[in-house]
């Protein structure tokens, strides 16, 4: 199977963030960047598809140069080659210019058997990106995959749903998923991957060239950090009253139970 | 759970490149994921949390920065990051990948036969065997080159004679590297294989530090082992003490580990813990006194440490700047551990948190592979030219 697994660069979880000047994005320097968890899931599932059906898999990833560092340790873990949208300013991409973007990028690719996305970046969230891609390629799709059983050119596919419920569909392939987040362990890359990767290869392609410069249809206002304000809410009552309302308040304000 | 943000306060990573960072990046989730979930339970009860061996091996922690026979073949710099990652879970696992690395493999490398080098490294790679490092007897500490242990040419065979002290893995080790003197009284390097008659090993009980990895003691009686089990390649007290300087480069990084796990903790709880007036007790100046010295101390102790494995990839380090690197690391992480099982007050001293255990494993590490004076020593004579030792 040749599989590609797009996979985006993300600010770091505990990175301290500022705002950048106009508003509209974060202040890139000095923070690290990682690879965003949800692709890490969809990475080892092809890495794991790969191992059982044989094959190839190509990390895409779009971004500045920084995000060459998301295709390495893709590399690092075992796929075997990158590509590289170069964009230094991509973070200005709607989700449908990203997406018309990598289309544009894996429409060079002949042959590719199955798109693998993770559900959503921990950045913007848009968990559009993989839909999309789906749409511009003439790809059948399915969201939120917990399992992936392939045979015979077809997929079975485990989606999970609300409230604990699971749905199996069936898919022809080529195809693209959206995978979700948990529906593996990823492996960590092993010091000797880290040296292999070494000798992959990276292709860079640069977005302006692939002639999908298309105005954005949706763009960042305004981000902000959100007030915090404190409110102290004091239930009175009998115990059991107090414990009543504490659920009820639980329930449906902090909608935690 | 997020795993461990790192300590940076001088932007220590835009020095490291991105093969660096990964590499880093796959030691530090091995030990947030792996070893600090089990290691309190691990050194409270005295046992060398063993089940983690095949994954380091599998991961490429053994003789990572060797070439061939299946190692990763790692920088210096790269080697440094995953000690440090280790030792920031427990001083003992790292002492258990630096003796299976540097005291193990590497003599075998440097100073083997073809036939030994295929025999046990591919093996000590993987983890499938493991090994310890005997030099220190139980009369000759800081002073190996006094050492009393005999090998004695008899035929193809030589016959050991002696007694080892304080060999981390002594009695799980598969092969041990044993150092003893010949007729001639020129130290040599033998590698004695586990349940070769004559050979025996017991462990330490009692110990307050590195409870987490086996402290053993060994006796050679009559042990006969083949000739060819003599590393041809080293002679005298060079071919240990180059050892020695593999495995203290690494220290010098492992122990900034431990200081940055216990100056993490102590600056967590410190924003939290509060006292008099509802206040954290960071708002203090004599609290904020100790935070900024170790973030300092910190800081200072990464760049000796990438500096020394930078000149040691370009061939250009000797042994007495390894020594400075684990002489002053050591030291200023012991410091660290000191000041912040102060800044968690009581709660310093239960092991719900790693202060205590780091504090005490560094004591081991403060005197283990060259202790923090005899380093100065080595600094001394390398700066003036006149040995002090006697
Ligand atoms: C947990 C642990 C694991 C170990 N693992 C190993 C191992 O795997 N293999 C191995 O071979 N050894 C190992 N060792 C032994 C270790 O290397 C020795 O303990 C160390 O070299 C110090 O020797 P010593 O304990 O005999 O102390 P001594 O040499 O007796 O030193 C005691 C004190 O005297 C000081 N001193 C000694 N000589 C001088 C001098 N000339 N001038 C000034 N001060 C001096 C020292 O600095 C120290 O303060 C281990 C030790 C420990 C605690």
């Amino acid at each position: 199977m040749k599989i590609v697994v797009c996979i985006k660069q993300v600010p770091a979880k505990d990175a301290p963030l500022a705002m950048a000047e106009g508003g509209a994005w974060i202040k890139e320097t000095d923070i690290g960047f990682e690879m965003n968890e949800p692709d890490a899931y969809a990475l080892e599932e092809a890495l794991r598809l790969k191992e059982k059906h044989g094959g190839e898999v190509i990390a895409v990833s779009m971004g500045p140069e920084r995000s060459k560092q998301a295709i390495k340790e893709a590399l690092a873990k075992g796929a075997d080659r990158g590509i590289h949208v170069a964009d230094e300013r991509f973070y200005t991409l709607d989700p449908l210019g990203a997406a018309r973007s990598i289309a544009a990028a894996i429409r060079r690719e002949p042959g590719v058997d199955l798109i693998l996305t993770g559900l959503q970046s921990d950045d913007q969230g848009f968990g559009q990106t993989g839909v999309l891609l789906a749409e511009l390629l003439g790809l059948p799709h399915a969201t939120i995959i917990m399992q992936i059983d392939v045979a015979d050119g077809r997929m079975k596919l485990k989606r999970e749903l609300e409230a604990g419920w699971f749905q199996w569909v069936e898919l022809p392939l080529p195809a693209l998923l959206s995978i979700q987040s948990g529906i593996n362990k990823p492996r960590y890359a092993t010091l000797k991957g880290i040296m292999a990767a070494k000798k992959k290869e990276i292709v860079s392609v640069v977005r302006a060239e692939l002639g999908v410069d298309e105005p954005a249809t949706q763009h960042i206002e305004r981000i902000y950090v959100p007030h915090k304000s404190k409110k102290t809410e004091m239930l009175t009552g009998s115990p059991k009253e107090v414990a009543a309302k504490l659920v009820e308040k639980l329930r449906r304000e902090a909608r935690v139970l | 759970m997020a795993g461990f943000p790192g300590v940076d306060f001088i932007d220590f990573d835009s020095l490291l490149t991105g093969d660096e960072k990964l590499v880093r990046q796959t030691a530090r989730a091995f030990v947030d994921e792996q070893v600090l979930p089990i290691i309190e339970k691990h050194n409270r009860e005295g046992v060398f949390p063993r089940h983690l061996v095949p994954q380091m091996g599998e991961l490429g922690f053994f003789g990572a920065s060797l070439k061939g026979y299946g190692c990763a073949g790692m920088s210096n710099v790269e080697y440094g990051l995953v000690t440090q990652e280790l030792e920031r879970g427990d001083s003992g696992l790292r002492s258990f990948v630096s003796v299976q690395s540097a005291l193990v493999m590497y003599p075998i490398h440097a100073y083997g036969s073809d036939a030994q080098k295929e025999k046990w490294l591919p093996k000590l790679q993987k983890g499938e065997a493991l090994g310890c490092f005997g030099l220190t007897e139980p009369q000759f500490g800081s002073n190996p080159g006094g050492m009393l242990t005999r090998a004695v040419r008899k035929r193809d065979r030589y016959i050991l004679n002696g007694e080892k002290m304080w060999i981390t893995s002594g009695s799980i080790a598969d092969v041990a590297v044993i150092w003893a003197k010949t007729e001639d009284d020129v130290i040599h390097g033998f590698l004695v294989e586990k349940g070769t008659p004559g050979f025996k090993a017991w462990d330490v009980h009692g110990k307050y530090s590195l409870r987490a990895s086996v402290t053993s003691g060994l006796a050679m009686t009559d042990c006969e082992v083949p000739a060819e089990n003599l590393l041809p390649k080293a002679e005298g007290l060079k071919g240990p003490l180059g050892c020695l300087t593999q495995a203290r480069y690494g220290i010098g990084w492992g122990a900034v580990g431990a200081a940055m796990a216990c100056y993490d903790t102590a600056l967590q709880y410190a924003k939290t813990r509060k006292q008099f007036n509802n206040r954290p007790i960071a708002s203090h100046q004599l609290v904020q006194e100790k935070l900024a010295w170790m973030i300092t101390e910190i800081s200072k102790a990464q760049l000796l440490a990438y500096h020394v494995g930078k000149l040691k990839d370009a061939g250009r380090v000797d042994f007495s700047k390894v020594s400075m690197l684990k002489m002053n690391n050591v030291w200023m992480a012991l410091e660290c551990a000191r000041k912040s099982r102060d800044i968690l007050g009581a709660n310093g001293i239960v092991d719900d948190y790693c202060i205590m255990r780091h504090m005490n494993n560094l004591e081991s590490v403060y005197t283990y592979e060259g202790t923090h004076d005899i380093h100065k020593l080595i600094i001394g004579e390398k700066i003036t030219g006149i040995p002090a030792y006697m």
